[in-house]
């Protein structure tokens, strides 16, 4: 018989719980996609030189790190890209020196200077890498090293006065060098990237491919590339980061038919056919290093300089770098600040 | 720092600025326009005049209680430049009898814009490279051409936004003020500026290809601008002009007004403005940041002091939060309870006098069968009575009728 008013009575009585809701900060309305008309110029293309400019004035970073086991050429191909002596040789251990324990990481910067663009390039070295007897988690050295830098820029993102520009020593491209054995990826090439093609660019390269005929280079490269795929090991350039078709259709070709690249490094000169070329000089020939009838040194300088060296460090920035601070900042409130390796670890080449 | 390293032969890096701007130019730029100014003086057609765009906008009324912000967004191409304008308007400004507060809501909306970004920067998964930057890079305030000098609303808000916002002054409908009188004011206004302490914007000089032209044309400011929304036909040319009886104001003529001069200058120093903006967001994210709590104590306490603050509040937050919902969840379950006791009570008194009721007629009922049957009884009894006295009478009777005349016993 009391039915109707007491459960409206109920409902105020609910509606009362429900708390206000709260003032919505003012944004700009959804932005309407008018394509306006023009007729006459403007002058908004000028905003093109003004950022070249801008970027000519500011120049550029760029960390490069070499890993693989010692003699396989990584210093020379280093320098053979960057036309200078940018990474010092190791000479081998001598009886004296003990083969260190560890991986070591060593980091040499230099300023380098082409037509008006300045860029300091860090050369990050890896001595050591697959040289124990006991290679187990001789990428964690690397990862640590890694992942550190990473946390320097996080340190100084964070900040609450912080610089303009802040400086970048992040590892934007790893070149892993890859033994020419011809047979197939060791247990540790398998490992070292599976491991660390999660945190950064790696860029696969078969070393000293002088020992391989053509024949022997292709099958070896597709049998790489079917173990990387196998092992769900995704380089540079990741198929999931292309950004559209033209970016897609570009790295599919280089993802599966170039990729890894077959290098040979030289830093010697040798005269042929009237031209001074860098190549390796064999009783049965000399070997063009830029020819690319003998190697692919020129598709990988290419690749990583002239077309994708950007690209290198905005999926650096943009992704491998949000993955990083997005999982440090959600381990947190427990996780004690990492120490990050003072500036005393880095040698300067002063 | 590092030593410089000579190059043997050509590497190739020299591309790279041509890398960077083919990612830029994929991906599209973004500039964000804010006109302040008196309702009619010219805000929308000075817009449409310097993108040579007519902008669809609606006059608004003066008759709005409060200032208000109006944004709409735009995509603009020219050559392979794919620009996304935004441009926000104030609305009814200078309207209100009392413009105490006028300045408030534009300096809340500028804030909020950084907010916003403050808000994308901090999120845990962030996207900042596709995020459309609403951050305003360049405020035109416009001044009302009375030939005289600046009002205390244009002092006043100005001196507001110096700090947040890259300002360039301009005089609105400036073609109704002649060219000596022009002069007069625009040095009146400057120095009433400097005077002031209000920092507009300065085009740099320190670039050597642009330092002449941008020391000149500071020297023009405030621009005097005239806007149109209409075309005129001079020769064969469809021109943006104002046709008045004694002439044509041709918006793009540069001894006219200074319209052009303010297109060009905003277009080759955007990227300067967008820096200078980016600037301006860095103090409002310190001042910001403080006031949250943070602090920059040494070198290895920094992340943890940020994270600190941030996760103490967020526990604090979550508590207060769990408080609020606990004590919410209590009020529910007392009303609840409260409403159900009611709900028993009233069930139960409607329920009561029914059954009561019938009891009561129950008990009267028996209680009246209990009389009746005693006064049955009763009666009974007395017919026994009657029965035996009449028997006992008869008998005597007989026994006399035999010996004596009858005598009634009456």
């Amino acid at each position: 018989p009391h039915a109707g008013p007491v459960e409206s009575r109920t409902e105020a009585a609910m509606s009362e719980l429900v708390p206000e809701p709260r003032q919505k900060p003012v944004v700009p309305m959804k932005p309407m996609g008018i394509n306006a008309s023009l007729l006459g110029y403007i002058g908004i293309d000028t905003i093109i030189e003004q950022m070249r400019k801008k970027t000519m004035k500011t120049g550029f970073d760029f960390n490069i790190m070499v890993v693989g086991q010692s003699g396989l050429g990584k210093s020379t191909l280093v320098n053979t890209l960057f036309k200078s002596q940018v990474s010092r040789k190791s000479s081998g251990w001598n009886r004296e020196e003990k083969i260190p324990k560890t991986v070591e990481i060593k980091a040499i910067g230099h300023v380098i200077e082409e037509g008006g663009v300045k860029m300091k390039l860090t050369v990050i070295d890896t001595p050591g890498f697959g040289d124990q007897i006991n290679n187990e988690n001789c990428w964690e050295p690397i990862e640590k090293y890694i992942n550190e830098q990473y946390e320097k820029f996080l340190k100084e993102e964070v900040n609450i006065a912080r610089k303009k520009r802040i400086p970048d020593t992040r590892v934007h491209c790893c070149l892993y060098f890859i033994s020419p054995t011809g047979h197939s990826l060791r247990p540790l090439d398998l490992e070292f990237m599976k491991h660390l093609s999660k945190v950064v660019n790696i860029i696969p390269v078969i070393a000293k491919a002088d020992t391989m005929t053509l024949e022997e280079k292709t099958e070896f490269k597709q049998r790489v590339r079917k173990e990387l795929e196998v092992n769900g090991i995704e380089f540079y350039p990741q198929k999931e980061f292309d950004e559209d078709l033209e970016d897609k259709t570009e790295n599919d070709k280089i993802r599966q038919e170039s990729m890894p690249f077959a290098v040979v490094g030289s830093d010697k000169e040798y005269q042929v056919n009237g031209k001074r070329v860098l190549g390796r000089k064999t009783p049965w020939g000399i070997i063009e290093v830029e020819n690319l009838n003998h190697c692919e040194f020129a598709l990988l300088r290419d690749f990583v300089i002239r077309t994708h060296l950007q690209d290198l460090k905005e999926v650096t920035h943009n992704i491998h770098y949000e993955t990083y601070r997005a999982k440090r900042l959600n381990d947190n409130g427990g996780l004690p600040p990492m120490t990050v390796e003072t500036e005393e670890n880095h040698e300067s080449n002063l | 720092g590092c030593r410089t390293l000579p190059l043997s032969a050509h590497v190739g890096f020299d591309s790279l600025p041509d890398q960077l701007l083919r990612k830029s130019i994929k991906h599209g730029f973004c500039f964000n326009v804010l006109c302040i100014g008196e309702t009619g003086i010219g805000k929308s057609a000075l817009m449409s005049s310097l993108f040579n765009t007519n902008f669809e906008d609606s006059p608004s009324t003066h008759f709005l209680s409060s200032v208000r912000l109006r944004a709409q967004t735009y995509e603009i191409q020219e050559g392979n430049v794919l620009l996304k304008l935004t441009v926000v308007k104030t609305v009814g400004f200078g309207d209100q009898l009392n413009k105490a507060d006028s300045y408030q809501p534009i300096v809340d909306y500028i804030d909020a814009q950084f907010e916003a970004y403050l808000e994308e920067e901090l999120k845990v998964i962030r996207s900042l490279f596709s995020y459309h930057d609403t951050r305003i890079h360049v405020c035109l305030y416009f001044i009302s051409p009375t030939g005289r000098s600046l009002k205390t609303i244009d002092l006043l808000t100005m001196r507001n936004l110096d700090s947040k916002v890259n300002i360039i002054p301009v005089i609105g409908k400036a073609d109704s003020i002649s060219k000596t009188e022009l002069q007069e004011f625009k040095k009146k206004i400057m120095s009433e500026l400097v005077s002031n302490g209000i920092r507009i914007y300065q085009f740099p000089t320190d670039d050597e290809t642009f330092s002449e032209i941008n020391t000149i044309t500071n020297g023009y400011l405030p621009f005097a601008v005239v806007g149109s929304m209409e075309k005129v036909k001079i020769g064969n040319k469809m021109v943006r002009a104002r046709q008045y009886p004694w002439g044509i104001v041709k918006v793009e003529n540069e001894s006219h007004c200074d319209t052009v001069k303010l297109r060009r200058m905003l277009c080759t120093n955007m990227e300067d403005l967008r820096e200078k903006t980016r600037a301006y967001y860095e103090s409002y994210r310190c001042c910001r940041l403080e006031k949250l709590g943070g602090k920059d104590i040494g070198p290895e306490n920094k992340l943890v002091s940020l994270q600190e603050v941030i996760e103490a509040k967020r526990l604090e937050f979550c508590l207060e939060m769990e408080r609020k919902e606990e004590e919410i969840k209590q009020r529910f379950v007392q009303r609840v309870n409260k409403k159900a006791a009611m709900l028993e009570e009233a069930e139960r008194q409607a329920s009561m006098p029914v059954l009561t009721k019938f009891e009561r007629v129950m008990l009267m009922y028996q209680e009246e069968e209990l009389k009746l049957r005693e006064k049955k009884k009763l009666l009974e009894d007395e017919i026994a009575q009657f029965i035996e006295k009449k028997a006992i009478a008869e008998s005597i009777q007989s026994q006399v009728s035999v010996s004596t005349p009858v005598v009634s016993l009456k």
